[in-house]
């Protein structure tokens, strides 16, 4: 990958109260990448954002999008940007067509492109025969896609995309990514922030995992596995399955980290195979019965879980989708 | 620049006036109690009404305004539209200029409703037509940005309505809607004298009667244009100060 610099991030603090939100980052993006943050629940990625399309002033540090600096020249930074924040948060009062062109309106579009370019993207998101009706009326799915096409009215070079997915059914989630997958092949750089390991996996050219308001890593899916290469991975099926049996196996030599994953007991090593034998005993003394052993090729949620010690199960816990949110 | 900054002000304006106008806090607050206050008092003394319009005017601009503020402001900031703009390459004192001229345009609107109903139905008569009409509209500006600066540290439209409130209703009876300003108690006048209303009212007054005013009409005017610039300046500060902090 060597596209130039297209957002860079120098030190980058925020507190609220008692919380480092934000604890010292440093990163940049490449032009035309789709570069994600991955992280869980309250781990700074929303307030990086925030701080980064202007909506709130960092403690220190800087921060330039498109050559602009974000405190100094914010007007001009958020010229090229495009934003969708985790809440569908367009106006439910206007039709589809009316917020298209209301964005339009706001980002400075000729005016005798408006209705014109709302159309196209209405078009393009496959929205056109609901762009008279009212945001408000439209269904969760729907609302995130004119939420994504409002955010591309005026054509901008990057675009920051929030838990795009957050609180889609599965078909609508999927359909978003072929969307920003699509965005990429017209050359607009994507941010985006994800809590769920499989979308980065899926979308990210590169991904910063970031806990607690730090990069713990940078670097490629592919990298990133690499780096677990020489994990073993083995999911064991259960029955009965305890809370305390991770605890349990993670004492046993060659087990380095055990998590649950609903039915299931996955667990991470540079030796388990070695081990198979102690592992059974184990859970033959503790009279549970193994319905099934698979081994696994790592994935990025082992690198993930290996590199950051967090059980991939609380990256599945989705945020509560605020009043007027994504819904 | 500065046109560009303007025209999208406009747009804000215009958003808001379509999106909002039949919300029903607007229409409880900012028509029905100024429309019932004026039915109540013409019934009360039909040959009276003269007098107390210019109170009236006053009041339906000031009740009127404020509303379509508290709308436009803490219902976009509670559902994060108000977001919306402040991601959009503008500067802050555009959305401010948006959200006051809205609300201005609203209550221009509602006041010229309440004359065109006392001139044609009770027979009232204009004095000053063109004082008139600069004092309605720098009068809708400055109850404009009061109602923003009230709005601002709030986020839902009843902890806004409720506040105005605080405001509004002392006011209604401080500023000389229903008696002469100059027959209260020392302290109340010093106190009158602080509020915009009491110079939209007298403006009005004169404008409209040619007597009883307590100050030249367009000393008056000139002051409401200093509040305006004073409410406009709190509430950006504020507005900043809320918007760059906040979570």
């Amino acid at each position: 990958m060597d596209g130039k610099e297209i957002i860079r991030v120098e030190g980058l603090r925020k507190r609220f109260g008692a919380v480092q939100a934000v604890d010292g980052l440093d990163f940049s993006v490449r032009e035309g990448e789709i570069f994600g943050f991955l992280g869980p629940n309250g781990a700074g990625k929303t307030t990086t954002i925030r701080m980064l399309v202007g909506l709130l002033k960092p403690d220190e540090g800087s921060a330039w999008v498109n050559g602009h600096d974000v405190l100094k020249e914010s007007v001009r930074a958020k010229e090229s940007v495009g934003v969708v924040p985790e809440s569908s948060n367009l106006y439910a009062e206007l039709s589809a067509l009316e917020n298209l062109i209301y964005m339009a309106q706001l980002y400075g579009v000729p005016k005798k492109e408006w209705r014109g370019r709302g159309v196209e993207l209405l078009q393009e998101f496959n929205l056109l025969d609901r762009q008279d009706s009212k945001f408000q009326g439209l269904s969760r799915g729907l609302k995130r896609r004119l939420t994504l096409a409002a955010a591309l009215v005026h054509r901008p070079r990057i675009l920051f995309l929030d838990e795009p997915t957050t609180g889609l059914d599965v078909m609508s989630a999927r359909g978003l990514r072929q969307m920003i997958k699509k965005l990429k092949g017209k050359g607009v750089t994507v941010f985006l922030t994800t809590h769920l390991i499989q979308e980065a996996e899926d979308l990210c050219d590169r991904v910063a995992i970031i806990v607690k308001g730090k990069i713990r890593v940078t670097d490629t899916p592919a990298a990133l596995k690499e780096k677990v290469r020489e994990t073993e991975v083995l999911e064991i099926r259960l029955n009965p399955l305890s809370q305390d049996l991770p605890k349990q196996l993670e004492a046993l030599p060659g087990v380095e980290k055990a998590t649950l994953l609903e039915d299931k007991l996955r667990l991470y090593g540079k030796s388990l195979l070695g081990s198979i034998y102690q592992i059974l005993n184990h859970l033959n003394g503790q009279g549970i019965g193994v319905l099934s052993i698979q081994t696994l090729t790592p994935t990025l949620e082992d690198a993930f879980v290996k590199l950051t010690g967090i059980d991939a199960e609380i990256m599945r816990v989705e945020k509560p989708v605020k009043m007027g949110g994504p819904g | 620049m500065m046109g560009k900054e303007l025209r999208i002000a406009y747009y804000i304006a215009r958003k808001d006036l379509k999106a909002y106008y039949l919300k029903p806090p607007l229409i409880s607050w900012g028509l029905l109690l100024p429309m019932v206050f004026i039915l109540a008092f013409y019934l009360r003394n039909p040959k009276d009404i003269s007098e107390i319009s210019p109170g009236l005017v006053g009041m339906t601009m000031l009740f009127s305004t404020t509303s379509m503020a508290a709308i436009v402001i803490s219902f976009e900031r509670r559902i994060d539209a108000l977001e919306r703009l402040l991601m959009a390459p503008i500067h802050l004192w555009t959305i401010l200029l948006g959200k006051g001229l809205g609300a201005a345009a609203f209550g221009f609107t509602m006041a010229l409703f309440a004359l065109i109903l006392m001139v044609f139905v009770f027979g009232l008569q204009v004095s000053y037509p063109f004082s008139l009409f600069v004092s309605l509209i720098i009068s809708c500006f400055a109850f404009a940005f009061l109602g923003i600066l009230i709005s601002v540290g709030v986020r839902e439209v009843f902890e806004a309505m409720t506040l105005s409130n605080f405001f509004r209703f002392p006011m209604i009876f401080l500023c000389g809607v229903f008696f002469p300003i100059l027959s209260m108690p020392i302290a109340l006048q010093v106190i009158g004298f602080c509020l915009p209303l009491t110079y939209s009212v007298d403006a009005l007054r004169q404008s409209l009667l040619s007597h009883g005013g307590v100050i030249h009409r367009w000393l008056d005017i000139f002051i409401l244009a200093g509040f305006c610039f004073l409410f406009f300046e709190v509430s950006l500060a504020v507005f900043r100060k809320r918007t760059e902090g906040s979570s």
